[in-house]
């Protein structure tokens, strides 16, 4: 990335040499990127991050076809506010926050033009089944293209294989290694897209802008080591995970953890990516306990931040049948792939005190 | 010896921004934090994303902590839906003085208390008294600006964790500080009306229509006939002149009375709103009962007037006007809050 800024920092749509050199680092990403995920190059848009990419998605696709838009009650607000603003249908969950199949076939039809349900849910960490979602979609809606965020999915899961059935899948490299600010929609071949932004005609007309050159080769890069290094980071993480998990279960009275099977241990776990712990405290508010947890030095969320700062209550737990109450006492702890033992016990140590004072405190 | 830990409530305007340099300045172990109790749109209070970006940005400058606490599940069960229940009946309602009781001195005072802070400060214009036979909230040195009156109901507990570094100071002096230390906040403009009504998009009609359903009411005079008509009986206070649905008449008319239960406003003279006595409910002394006269406030900034209560009444000294049911009566003796109750 660094040689895009300081070397070959010409716009990559420019007809000079230096333009040029961008433009082969541009397009040597776009194939480094198009392997990670499993498209063809051509099918890469890059975008300036996964929520432009939602927007473009659902957007993007309802204005080229028109018809009815529809997505699962637990997406990012990227994806549910489109829908809801087109006035599409939202798919319930179960109790694990998979989608609802039955509930799917009755919400869609022949005027669905798109169906979004996104790979990992970015709160809980559960991994749904595109494969059989996209089986009730070519059933009962035949001519809907399916989108499938996959942001939070690409660290840890194989994108390419699990997001085939996709026609259209967002990504995000700050999720993965690379600066904030760029990502990427992917639009399979003969998937009709309107442009939501226009000017210069950039990426098939999809998406005008010059390219944040350094940001998208720095996303490529990313993705490249993230794909090579997979395996071994989701078998580490998941057992810290698994150890912090059961740890907070085992020493924490009151501790639900969400998105999981019962039975416990790693098995349970087996539908969330590794690097995702997620649990709900009764009795605490979550606020309260990230204050002390950042004391602790632990940098961790609950639901999702609204643009004041503050958390809001979580659409996500709620769609999954989790009162209010006990939902406001959630905490999500994110591992990632330079997370260690020492951390896991760290956290497990800061969590068990914070949560035991707040309950003692009545707050 | 370590610096003392405060929690300071910061709203994002310039009382509580001073309100958390002056505290840095004395010493104290400063953190501030922003309320966040409003999710809808507003254009006036404390809780929009700018006002949020404000404090968070004096903070940086202050170099101290900042966080933002979502308390807006308690602000409406405890300010919004009363202030919408209070209309319905045909009360006037004091939301500042609710979000006061229930949130700034009780949720966050709580949730201080859990995060390991003795003390909350607040930007507010009054004092905490030390009488020697127990604590008073007192008037702010700043009689224009004075917030004693919405403060009154705070505890002897709650009193001994509250600082209010302003009480001492001028608003103009407030201002000058907030100007010599460079912060963005100081020509701010003072909120203004209640917080979480948008008068962009309608005002109190158009958000008690959006939770409630209102009641056209009839306008009647004195003998009992009908002169006119309002939308809302809902939205009538005693006191009021304008917006009655009376045309033709050469006196101004206020509304007397307000009776919801047959939604019927009575229109009179300003005579006919002068008073001697005024029914209180839910008398509360801070200290021992005071017989005799003290200072009656009925209003967040009005003037006071001299009275005594006697048999769940306010006799006042000289007639005055009524007071609409609902509101805060707070008594006060050498600008010592002394007691409180509810106007019937």
């Amino acid at each position: 990335m660094m040689p895009m800024l300081t070397d070959c920092y010409a716009n990559p749509s420019g007809a000079h040499k230096m333009a040029r050199e961008a433009r082969r680092h541009l397009d040597d990403a776009r194939d480094v990127l198009a392997e990670a995920v499993g498209c063809a190059p051509g099918d890469v848009v890059f975008t300036a991050g996964g929520t432009e990419a939602d927007n473009l998605a659902v957007f993007g696709v309802q204005a080229a076809r028109g018809g009815s838009v529809a997505c699962a009650a637990v997406e990012h607000h990227a994806v549910l506010l489109p829908v809801e603003q087109l006035g599409g249908k939202i798919i319930g969950v179960d109790h694990l926050g998979l989608v609802d199949l039955d509930n799917l076939a009755l919400q869609i039809d022949a005027d669905t033009s798109l169906v979004s349900v996104g790979l990992v849910n970015g709160e809980t960490g559960v991994i749904q089944d595109l494969v059989a979602i996209a089986e009730v979609v070519r059933t009962h809606a035949p001519s809907a293209v399916i989108h499938t965020d996959a942001v939070q999915a690409f660290p840890w899961l194989d994108v390419a294989t699990l997001a085939a059935p996709a026609d259209l899948i967002s990504i995000a490299g700050h999720k993965f290694g690379s600066p904030k600010g760029v990502g990427a929609l992917i639009v399979r071949e003969g998937v009709s897209v309107s442009a939501q932004q226009v000017g210069g005609g950039h990426e098939r007309g999809i998406r005008s802008g010059t390219h944040n050159a350094p940001g998208i080769v720095a996303m490529a890069a990313a993705a490249a080591a993230t794909v090579v290094n997979r395996d071994e980071t989701v078998g580490r993480v998941a057992a810290l995970r698994d150890t912090l998990a059961d740890g907070l279960l085992a020493t924490v009275p009151g501790t639900h953890e969400t998105g999981v099977t019962s039975g416990g241990g790693a098995a349970s776990r087996s539908g969330k990516i590794a690097g995702s712990c997620h649990i709900c405290f009764e009795g605490i508010e979550s606020e309260a306990l990230l204050f002390l947890l950042e004391r602790d030095g632990i940098f961790a969320s609950a639901a999702s931040s609204c643009s004041s700062g503050a958390q809001d209550p979580s659409h996500v737990l709620a769609a999954m049948g989790y009162s209010r109450e006990l939902a406001g006492g959630s905490l999500r702890l994110s591992l990632g792939h330079q997370s260690i033992e020492s951390d896991v016990a760290a956290a497990l140590d800061a969590v068990a005190t914070s949560v035991q004072r707040l309950r003692e405190t009545g707050s | 010896m370590s610096a003392v830990p405060v929690l300071v409530a910061m709203s994002g305007g310039v009382d509580s921004s001073v309100t958390a340099a002056l505290l840095k300045t004395q010493g104290y172990d400063v953190t501030g934090v922003t309320m966040k109790l409003w999710g809808g749109v507003q254009d006036s209070g404390c809780c929009s994303v700018s006002d949020v970006e404000d404090a968070r940005r004096v903070a940086d400058q202050l170099e101290i902590p900042h966080h933002v606490f979502n308390f807006g599940d308690d602000f409406d069960e405890f300010v919004v839906q009363p202030y919408v229940e209070a209309h319905t009946r045909g009360q006037t309602p004091n939301p500042c003085i609710e979000c006061n009781r229930h949130l700034k001195f009780d949720k966050l005072l709580r949730r201080a208390t859990a995060l390991g802070f003795d003390l909350v400060a607040t930007g507010h214009h009054a004092r905490v008294v030390d009488t020697g036979s127990g604590l008073r909230v007192g008037r702010g040195a700043d009689t224009g600006k004075d917030q004693s009156y919405v403060l009154h109901m705070l505890t002897q507990e709650q009193l001994s964790r509250v600082v209010l570094p302003l009480g001492d100071m001028v608003k103009d002096d407030v201002r000058a500080l907030a100007t010599e230390l460079g912060l963005r906040t100081a020509d701010k403009p003072d909120s203004q009306d209640v917080c979480f009504i948008a008068h962009t998009t309608g005002g109190r009609q158009n958000f008690l229509e959006s939770r409630v359903e209102l009641t056209p009411g009839q306008v009647v005079d004195g003998s009992g006939e009908v002169v006119g008509s309002v939308d809302a009986i809902e939205l009538v206070t005693i006191g009021q002149r304008k917006g009655l649905g009376v045309s033709g008449v050469v006196a101004p008319l206020y509304a007397t009375n307000v009776d919801v239960s047959t939604a019927t406003v009575t229109i009179g003279s300003r005579r006919d709103l002068v008073v001697e006595r005024s029914p209180v409910r839910g008398l509360h002394w801070v200290g021992r009962a005071v017989h005799g006269e003290v200072d009656v406030q009925t209003s967040a900034h009005g003037s006071t007037s001299l009275g005594s209560i006697e048999d769940g009444e306010i006799v006042w000294a000289a007639p005055t006007s009524k007071v609409a049911p609902g509101q805060s009566v707070v008594f006060f003796e050498n600008d010592l809050v002394v007691g409180s109750a509810i106007a019937d």
